[in-house]
Formats: structure tokens, C-alpha cells, sequence
């Protein structure tokens, strides 16, 4: 085995993309990392995604990618794995170059939700959780994620209006991200007075329905100076799952698939969670946040709402999160977000995010990607490389 | 349209019928093909009994396709007598009405339809448990 590194970034801005395919998509963000890495070529190339077969009635992503890419020829395939699939396909990069089997490997995520109605897009999101017990009630995955923030309120007496920190804190960020849907701040007020979707989920609880793709290129750690001047090395990139309906778990509220996979990544990283300058979570919706910063180390249970309320999430808090926006400001598009994640954490690893978000000596920065209500969770742990 | 799979899942929706570990007496809703307890692959089928309490439940205004009619209404997570937890709508209740804890029993209803032409859809529901009602277990 052998360390690896994050030598090239590319994304597309997230919005709402109808002049563009998911091939243009996947292609410009592919070609971007490639033009950072300066490479003309790769060895491996490992798409994330979640609907391409629903939404644009197109799978067989990998060859497709490749070949549009000017990759014809190479090992191609698709991860799918809900919303966690682009770090799936980030640890597959990870892991084939680790192998000493590929020296260039190029991980992307690519989603396209805005290709039909938003019914279609709702029911096709709801694929992430049990079709025959859960999606078959009625369920639909924003109610997933009601139920647990009514069940936290419940248990932890919190507040649906204190919530509103994650949401504050989310679009103040993204207001200075370039590559941002949602480039306007957000006040508490608003948060109160929005639309109610699965009470007590809001509008402003939850994130938009978006296109887009952003890609890396993994290459051996002991070249990456032949590819870029500021490579980031891959501490860890680990797996944890849990089960995938909601109500097979003993206590929701614990999303052991994020606690075994946040884990894993510390002990292979060598680090704690003290340690992690920024960590670009997975915030759907504002409670798995909360959940998320809970299980990670970060926060005692029932202490995730309050300390965002204290300020400790923001670029100069304790534990910046969401600090390009977040899945609620920057966008989630879906089997995309995860490497949107860590295409921002290597920017603050490498001194180039925004500067009102920078964070100031960062050595450990951490994504963390999630699919469905927590069962496919996938920690990412990226460490400057000093010079 | 999927005909075999709504006929395949019957005994689910219509007698919520999980299974039980005969090694270590586990019950399970949705049957399993493994204990997830003791890994025992001994299993036997097992009806609960339909009577709970309301762990957590969310009140759609936004549905999925299929649903739209039905708004609002209220899904749940009820905490079954024997330990398990199911996911479900609940009925004959006025949304602002429902509490965590509340004790609720299995009825069968209406879940949807498929389209004016498509399948009908029955399974269980529950609705607040009524005083001296045997359960809602068919």
C-alpha cells in the first residue's frame, strides 16, 4: 500500500442547468481537474451518481464519461451508492491507486435532477430509502428526516427555531462561493416563516434540487509534485453503513453508519476529531447536521444545536462547517455533492477558498458524504502536504 | 405497475407478519433471512399483535406522487409491544392531535392506488388505540 494524493479539482457550478446534459456536465468537471493536474491522460476513471438512469434514462456512465471526456479506452465504471455516491467512487479512486494498480486515477460525481418534473425528481430521491416498508407509506425522504428532527426536539428539548443556525450559517457562506446556487444570506425571520414541507422540515431546512458535477484526480503521493505545487494527501477515505430503513435502528437519533465511518477515518488519518480544521459536512437537511456533528466526535449528543447557536460552526468557530455554503446553500446534487465536498476541502488545504470563508492553517480538513438517512456514510480525511 | 411485488409483500400489509429467531427468540419486521441479533438463520414466521406507541411522526404537506390527495396527513414511527419498530400512516386522528407516546393499534386500510386504472393498495395503518378494543391485529 501506498499514500495517495489529490493533485487536481474541478466543479461546475450548482444551479438549475437546462441548457446542459449530464454528459456536459460530467465532462467540463472532469476536464477542469485534468487541466489543474496537468495531465492529458488517466488510467482509471470512476463516476458517481445516483439517477442517471431515471432522471435522463441513461446508465452505463463510466464508458460514456470516458469516452467524452477524450478517455476512450480506459477501466471506466459507475458507484452508485444514493447520495454518498460520489465519495464511493472517490474511495474506489483511492483504493485502486493505493493498490499500485493505477498510477492516474480520476474520480468524478455527476447528477442531473432538474431533467423532468419535480414530482418525478421527489419519488426518484425517495429510491434511497426501503421502497417496499418506508417510500410505500407515503414517505418521502424529506419526511425521513422530519421524523428524526421531531423525535431530537422530543428527547433533547430543542427548539424547531433553533435550527435555524445551520440554515444562517449555510447561506452566509455560500453568498461568497463562486460555484454556489444559493448566493444570498438568510436571516432567522425567514427561516420562521418558511414554507412547511413534512413538519416541522421547512423550506429553509432543507436543500435544493440541483445539478452539477465535480471531479478529482488520485495519483501516487510520491509523484504529486510532478502534478501540482500544492498537493493534498488522502489521510483516509473510509466506509461505514448502517441499516437502510430508519426504523430498524435501535435509536435513530445515533447514526452509528457516520460513527463507524468517522472511525475508521481517525484511526487511519491518525488524528482526532479536535484536530479537523474544517469539516464540510452532509447537511440535507438541518438535523443531520446536528446528527452528523454528534456522531463524528464533535458534539456530545443532544449538544449540536446549541453549540451551532453559539457560533462554533461558522468560518471562525471551534468547528467550521458548511463553510462554502453547505448541501443547503452551495446545492445538492446528489451523487455529486461528495466530491463537491472535498474539492472545497483541498481549496482551504491549499489556501484558494474564497477568503471571507478561508480558514486560516488548516492542516486537517474532513468530508463527510451520506447516503439516505445514514446508511451509506463515507469520511474523507485530506492533510496539507507542506512543501 | 408491479403486481407480483404488492402480492408478494400480503402477508406484510395485511397481517403485519415479520419473522422469529428460533435460536435466540428475536422477533423481526420486515421478515429477515438472518437474525440480526445472533446471525441464526433458523427463522420462523411470527404475526405481531398491532399495538404500539408513537415513537415519532411528521405531518406531510408536500407528497410524493400518489399521495397528493391524502395531504396532510401523518407518518409515524410506531414502537411495537414485542420491540420493533415500524414505519406507517396514521388514521381516524386529526393531525394536531397526535403526541409521541401515544398508544395506537394496527388497522387495515387504503394505502393508495396506482392511477385510475392501477392497482389498489390496502396494508396497515394505525389509528389511537380504542378502550377495550382487543387490538388491531386481524
Amino acid at each position: 500500500m501506498r499514500d495517495v494524493a489529490i493533485v487536481g479539482i474541478g466543479q461546475t457550478p450548482v444551479g438549475e442547468h437546462w441548457d446542459r446534459s449530464l454528459r456536459d456536465l460530467a465532462v467540463e468537471a472532469v476536464l477542469a481537474a485534468m487541466d489543474d493536474a496537468h495531465v492529458r491522460r488517466a488510467d482509471a476513471l470512476y463516476v458517481g451518481n445516483m439517477l442517471s438512469g431515471t432522471l435522463s434514462f441513461q446508465e452505463h456512465l463510466g464508458a460514456l464519461v470516458a469516452e467524452y471526456a477524450g478517455l476512450e479506452g480506459i477501466e471506466a465504471v459507475k458507484v452508485e451508492a444514493a447520495c454518498g455516491s460520489a465519495a464511493a467512487a472517490l474511495r474506489q479512486a483511492v483504493l485502486a491507486v493505493e493498490s499500485g494498480r493505477v498510477e492516474v486515477a480520476i474520480a468524478v460525481g455527476v447528477e442531473k435532477l432538474t431533467e423532468l418534473a419535480s414530482k418525478c425528481t421527489t419519488n426518484a430521491l425517495a429510491m434511497a430509502a426501503d421502497a417496499d416498508y418506508e417510500t410505500v407509506m407515503g414517505l418521502s425522504f424529506v419526511a425521513i428526516n422530519a421524523l428524526l428532527m421531531r423525535r431530537y426536539m422530543h428527547e433533547y428539548g430543542v427548539s424547531k427555531e433553533d435550527f435555524a443556525a445551520f440554515t444562517v450559517n449555510a447561506h452566509a457562506n455560500a453568498q461568497h462561493n463562486p460555484f454556489a446556487m444559493f448566493r444570498a444570506p438568510v436571516t432567522r425571520q425567514q427561516y420562521a416563516a418558511a414554507k412547511m414541507i413534512a413538519d416541522p422540515i421547512n423550506l429553509l431546512d432543507s436543500s435544493p434540487v440541483s445539478d452539477g458535477a465535480a471531479a478529482v484526480v488520485v495519483v501516487p503521493a510520491e509523484r504529486a509534485r510532478e502534478f501540482s505545487e500544492k498537493p493534498v494527501r488522502v489521510a483516509a477515505c473510509e466506509v461505514g453503513t448502517d441499516t437502510v430503513a430508519l426504523d430498524n435502528r435501535a435509536n435513530p437519533l445515533w447514526l452509528k453508519g457516520v460513527e463507524r465511518s468517522a472511525r475508521r477515518a481517525y484511526r487511519r488519518a491518525g488524528v482526532g476529531p479536535e484536530e479537523i480544521g474544517v469539516f464540510e459536512l452532509h447537511d440535507a437537511f438541518s438535523i443531520m447536521a446536528a446528527l452528523s456533528l454528534e456522531a463524528s466526535g464533535l458534539a456530545e449528543p443532544g449538544t449540536a444545536v446549541r453549540l451551532a447557536n453559539e457560533g462554533a460552526i461558522t468560518p471562525r468557530g471551534r468547528f467550521p462547517i458548511a463553510t462554502m455554503g453547505g448541501l443547503k446553500g452551495r446545492g445538492h446534487p446528489v451523487g455529486a455533492t461528495g466530491l463537491y465536498q472535498v474539492v472545497e476541502c483541498v481549496l482551504h488545504l491549499r489556501g484558494e477558498a474564497p477568503e471571507a470563508v478561508q480558514v486560516e492553517n488548516v492542516q486537517y480538513a474532513m468530508a463527510q458524504n451520506i447516503g439516505g438517512s445514514g446508511a451509506t456514510v463515507i469520511t474523507t480525511i485530506l492533510e496539507r502536504l507542506t512543501p | 405497475m408491479d403486481i407480483p411485488r404488492n402480492w408478494r409483500l400480503r402477508e406484510q400489509r395485511y397481517r403485519l407478519q415479520g419473522t422469529r429467531c428460533t435460536a435466540c427468540g428475536e422477533c423481526h419486521f420486515p421478515p429477515r433471512h438472518v437474525c440480526p441479533r445472533c446471525k441464526g438463520r433458523a427463522l420462523e414466521p411470527y404475526r405481531f399483535a398491532g399495538r404500539g406507541t408513537v415513537y415519532s411522526y411528521t405531518v406531510i404537506y408536500q407528497a410524493p406522487e400518489g399521495f397528493e390527495q391524502y395531504v396532510p396527513y401523518v407518518v409515524a414511527l410506531v414502537d411495537l409491544e414485542e420491540g420493533v419498530r415500524v414505519t406507517a400512516q396514521l388514521t381516524d386522528v386529526d393531525p394536531e392531535e397526535v403526541t409521541i407516546g401515544m398508544p395506537v393499534e394496527m388497522v387495515l386500510r387504503k394505502l393508495g392506488e396506482e392511477g385510475e386504472r392501477g392497482l389498489i393498495l390496502y396494508g396497515y395503518k394505525f389509528r389511537p388505540r380504542i378502550e377495550g378494543s382487543a387490538g388491531g391485529g386481524p
